[in-house]
């Protein structure tokens, strides 16, 4: 580290214009599908219109005959290869492996059945639409419940039971703090299934290298390193034949991690006929061949005395996993186990999580991953639980509060939260929002027959846990620096915010210095991008390859200099005698001499240094977020009149770009809270099925957002960082819908689900009124 | 031009970001197809098949359009703008400027429709209210920004163009 704290330049706090932008504005940005290369083939796939059917047979014979087909497989071509295994979460975790295309069976709409690959895309598609599959179409099973209902039909034939696994986890003593419970708080609460829908669909390109030297990838990928592992493990080839990279990625949002079906086809097909293949989604074959996100169905009792204290929280929880089980499809719901308490003190908790099977699209990780359905439930239930004791929700979740002077703080189920101050952002949020004019002008509104109400809500972020994350610095005999970094984003603006980082600490600015990633021969190790990572963990292994290469140029400046290494300072960007600051040498001096020999007789060459950070804890940023809305009594039409977002997430790199990331956050959570729903009729056809039929929030549809924020460094993290990626989708749905719950509360309404479309809103204001003799 | 099945190829001709192209095209190219695949300029995008999101946007004969809506041939003798043609010599066209400026693109893939549709926007409109500029982009989906910036960013240009103060 430097001897100022906040470096030589200043670029940390700064909200500098991204480099990345540049080459996106100009169309100069390279997407897989800009990828060209001479003798490219493209595959198409021959997909399940059924959510279970039995293949009867496939007829490939005329698509085969079609001008430009190069070929045309099926699961005989692949003798059983070729599938997509899901990593075992859990002993006895039902995975059974996923073919790349299906053999005698699908078990959801849109799963692979035959891949063409021909000259073009439009030939492809039109062999892949001669392909011609016969179908026994079997009942399906769509629902969580009856899936796990006692002598359910199994999803696959291979299974047991519908459900994947089951795990739980328990603190305290929950049987005893519910018997001493004055009041008991009980919530069914569904999170409805949301598209990812990153703008850019999934994709990519398979390229035979030269013969024994390997195979050649480009794909739409938040996790590079991790997706060539998988890919070589699945395919059956070396992995260190596989050179992979991740181009521009147009958004992932979760969804572009793990390796899916298509991948193993293309690769497969690129290899078998020693030509490159692309295969590019059609955003309708992007809403069934990429996982999905939410869709867990939670029930949950809290357990309080009179005056609201949370003495136990039992939270069970079925997660729909749709048919197949990809990379990380387990993943989201165990989020619970660590979060079910939310920013309260809870000592008695028990959570069961299990995964169900049905005959719907996959799902996986989404914005949040898990986190926004247990902050969904803890709110609900705290706004809940007060309404039934009759107590103020902002009382009542102040007296139950972690207190700063906890931290660390060890939740029941042994999880520690680093650091935090909830009741700072609650204040922060009521105050920007003027909380008590506002709830004063709903009461007028009120009493004039408007349906408006406020809610808030208070939630923690956890962020940046999983695996480890690299980084190199390199600064190169000129004085120039290359970064090279394994988290590879998809439009986070690492290449900025690394470099801010990376430039602060060696006082070198940011026009010096380019950042690299998402390249498995050019990086080293590393992971990627996902779980609001990339700051925590990608930051954290800059800091310290920086304070590594800076400690061997202070070496080599002590050599040059005569002095002692103790006695060097780096001082805006050159190396000098504490002291003696007119003999101080810059980085393109002390680098030269590491490149030209210069150097103490033991010293190896060069000035490049790696390292790898896993602080093997996850950071908890926080925040609180506050909604006003209105309701069209006629219409059922919600309005979000007003949202108040004070997040902390720890030191800010570059404000912008965390603003832009809670922007984006918000804007995905007020979808989910508005009208996002992946919707599977009984019989599991697919009712959603394109942007004809699914809205994503368009730009009127924003509300206002007024922002505001807290800082809480992580004392944990040598940036002091925490994640933020997720927190808008974390706290703006529940904000929300707890809003929406104040409105419809004069109504005797107690909970409605999410998406808040219309005509849920009218139906249920309608049996609202009926029941009241209205 | 590779071999088809639907269709003898036809000749079209049209100017793109001033230069005059001509192919012989499959009859059921789309404008997209032609702009991305014939001429290689891979900066205007395909986000879906159903003409919803924006990313394809251009601009034909002055007006923005959705690429992957008309045909080439439709576009037969026309005057196309691509992304990679709107900045001329003088530098960056103010929206492009703006988007940088004021943070209005994350991933960048729905980022050059955004723009051409703004920019043709501002050229009908050279000082859009807030909720003008977000009905203009009504078809123009983002997934990474909440649109906010972009919003902002559309002001920037207008706030340029005008001679007026530039927000911030
Ligand atoms: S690609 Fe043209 S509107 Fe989506
Ligand atoms: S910036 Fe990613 S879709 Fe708009």
């Amino acid at each position: 580290m430097t001897q100022h704290p906040h470096g030589t330049t200043g670029l940390i706090g700064a909200s500098v214009p991204r480099v990345e932008d540049l080459a996106l504005i100009t169309g100069a940005g390279q997407y897989v599908d800009d990828i060209q290369l001479p003798g490219m083939l493209h595959m198409a796939v021959v997909r399940s219109p059924y959510p279970k059917a039995r293949i009867r047979s496939i007829e490939t014979a005329a698509a085969r005959a079609m001008p430009g087909v190069a070929a045309v497989i099926t699961s005989a071509d692949l003798e059983g290869k070729l599938n997509v295994v899901a990593p075992p979460m859990f002993p006895g975790m039902q995975a059974p492996p996923t073919p790349a295309l299906a053999a005698g069976m699908v078990y959801a709409v849109g799963a692979p059945i035959a891949a063409v690959v021909a000259a073009t895309r439009t030939l492809a598609q039109d062999a892949a639409n001669a392909v011609e599959v016969e179908y026994e179409p079997l009942p399906a099973t769509v629902d969580v419940e009856v899936a796990t209902a006692p002598g359910a039909a199994p999803v696959r034939d291979e299974l047991q039971h519908n459900i994947v696994y089951t795990t739980v986890r328990e603190g305290g003593d929950v049987d005893k703090a519910f018997g001493e419970a004055h009041h008991i708080t009980r919530l069914r609460i569904q999170s409805p299934r949301q598209v990812v829908l990153a703008m850019e669909p999934r994709g990519l390109v398979a390229a035979p290298e030269r013969p024994g030297q390997g195979l050649r990838v480009w794909i739409s990928h938040q996790t590079p390193h991790l997706a060539r592992s998988e890919l070589a493990a699945e395919l059956g080839y070396p992995e260190h034949l596989i050179h992979l990279s991740a181009p521009d990625v147009g958004g992932g949002f979760g969804s572009k991690s793990g390796i899916y079906r298509e991948d193993l086809l293309a690769c497969h097909l690129a290899l078998k006929l020693d030509r490159p293949v692309k295969w590019v989604a059609t955003r309708s074959e992007d809403f069934v061949a990429t996982n999905q996100g939410r869709d867990q169905l939670m029930f949950s009792e809290l357990a309080l005395s009179q005056d609201g204290t949370m003495l136990g929280l039992k939270v069970k929880l079925l997660a729909n996993m749709g048919a197949y089980l990809h990379f990380a499809t387990a993943g989201p719901p165990q989020r619970m186990m660590g979060m079910a308490p939310g920013c309260y003190q809870i000592r008695n908790l028990r959570v069961e999580v299990s995964g169900v099977f049905t005959n719907t699209v996959s799902t996986g990780p989404y914005r949040g991953a898990g986190r926004p359905e247990a902050v969904l439930n803890i709110e609900r239930l705290a706004d809940l639980a007060a309404r039934e004791l009759g107590l103020d929700r902002i009382a009542l979740r102040r007296k139950n509060f972690i207190r700063p002077d906890q931290f660390p703080y060890r939740t029941a189920t042994g999880v520690e939260y680093d650091s935090g101050d909830y009741e700072k952002a609650l204040d922060e949020a009521l105050r920007l929002s003027g909380y008590d004019a506002m709830l004063r002008q709903r009461d007028e509104r009120r009493a004039r027959g408007e349906l408006v109400g406020v809610g808030l809500c208070s939630f923690v972020e956890p962020s940046g846990g999983a695996f480890f994350e690299s980084g190199s610095i390199r600064v190169e005999p000129s004085g120039a620096v290359t970064v090279l970094t394994g988290s590879s984003p998809h439009g986070q603006g690492l290449e900025t915010t690394f470099a801010q980082v990376v430039g602060e600490k060696l006082g070198v600015p940011m026009d010096r210095i380019s950042v690299r990633h998402g390249d498995t021969v050019a990086i080293q190790q590393g992971i990627g991008t996902f779980g609001s990572r990339s700051a925590i963990m990608g930051g954290g292994a800059l800091v310290a390859a920086a304070e590594k290469v800076i400690d061997k140029a202070k070496r080599i400046a002590a050599h040059l200099l005569e002095a002692a290494t103790e006695d060097i300072v780096l001082e805006d960007g050159a190396f000098a005698v504490a002291g003696v600051p007119n003999k101080a040498m810059t980085w393109a001096q002390i680098s030269g001499a590491a490149h030209r020999g210069r150097i103490p007789a033991d010293m190896e060459a060069g000035l490049q240094e790696s390292a790898t950070y896993d602080p093997r804890r996850e950071s908890w940023g926080f925040g609180t977020h506050v909604a006003l809305v209105s309701i069209e009594t006629n219409t059922g039409e919600l309005k979000i009149e007003k949202l108040v977002l004070v997040d902390d997430c720890g030191v800010l790199i570059n404000p912008k770009i965390v603003e832009g990331q809670i922007h984006g956050g918000v804007a995905q959570g007020l979808g989910e809270a508005l009208r996002e729903h992946m919707r599977f009729d009984e019989d599991g056809q697919v009712l959603t099925g394109s942007l004809m039929d699914y809205a994503i929030l368009r730009a009127a549809d924003m509300p206002p957002l007024i922002m505001g924020e807290t800082e809480t460094p992580n004392p944990f993290n040598p940036l002091g960082v925490k994640g933020v990626g997720e927190a808008g989708a974390n706290g703006a749905p529940p904000a929300v819908a707890n809003a929406v719950m104040d409105a419809l509360e004069p109504l005797g309404i107690r909970h409605v689900d999410m998406p808040y479309t219309a005509p849920k809103l009218w139906a249920a204001i309608r049996a609202a009124q009926g029941d009241q003799g209205a | 031009m590779p071999e088809t099945t639907r269709g003898r190829p036809i000749p079209i001709q049209m100017t793109v970001n001033g230069i005059q192209r001509a192919a012989d095209v499959e009859p059921r190219t789309l404008l997209v197809h032609f702009l991305r695949e014939t001429l290689g300029l891979t900066g205007t995008h395909v986000g879906c098949d159903t003409t919803q999101c924006g990313a394809c946007t251009v601009h034909l004969d002055g007006r923005a359009v959705k690429s992957c809506t008309i045909l080439a041939a439709q576009a037969q003798g026309g005057d196309v703008t691509t992304i990679e043609g709107l900045a001329n010599a003088s530098g960056l066209h103010p929206v492009q400027e703006g988007f940088r400026q004021e943070h209005g693109l994350q991933c960048g893939y729905c980022t050059p429709g955004m723009i051409m549709n703004a920019a043709d926007l501002l050229q009908r409109n050279p000082h859009p209210t807030e909720d003008e500029i977000k009905h203009a982009l009504q078809g123009n989906l983002c997934r990474c920004t909440g649109y906010v910036n972009i919003v902002k960013a559309v002001q920037w240009a207008a706030a340029q163009r005008g001679g007026g103060d530039v927000p911030r």
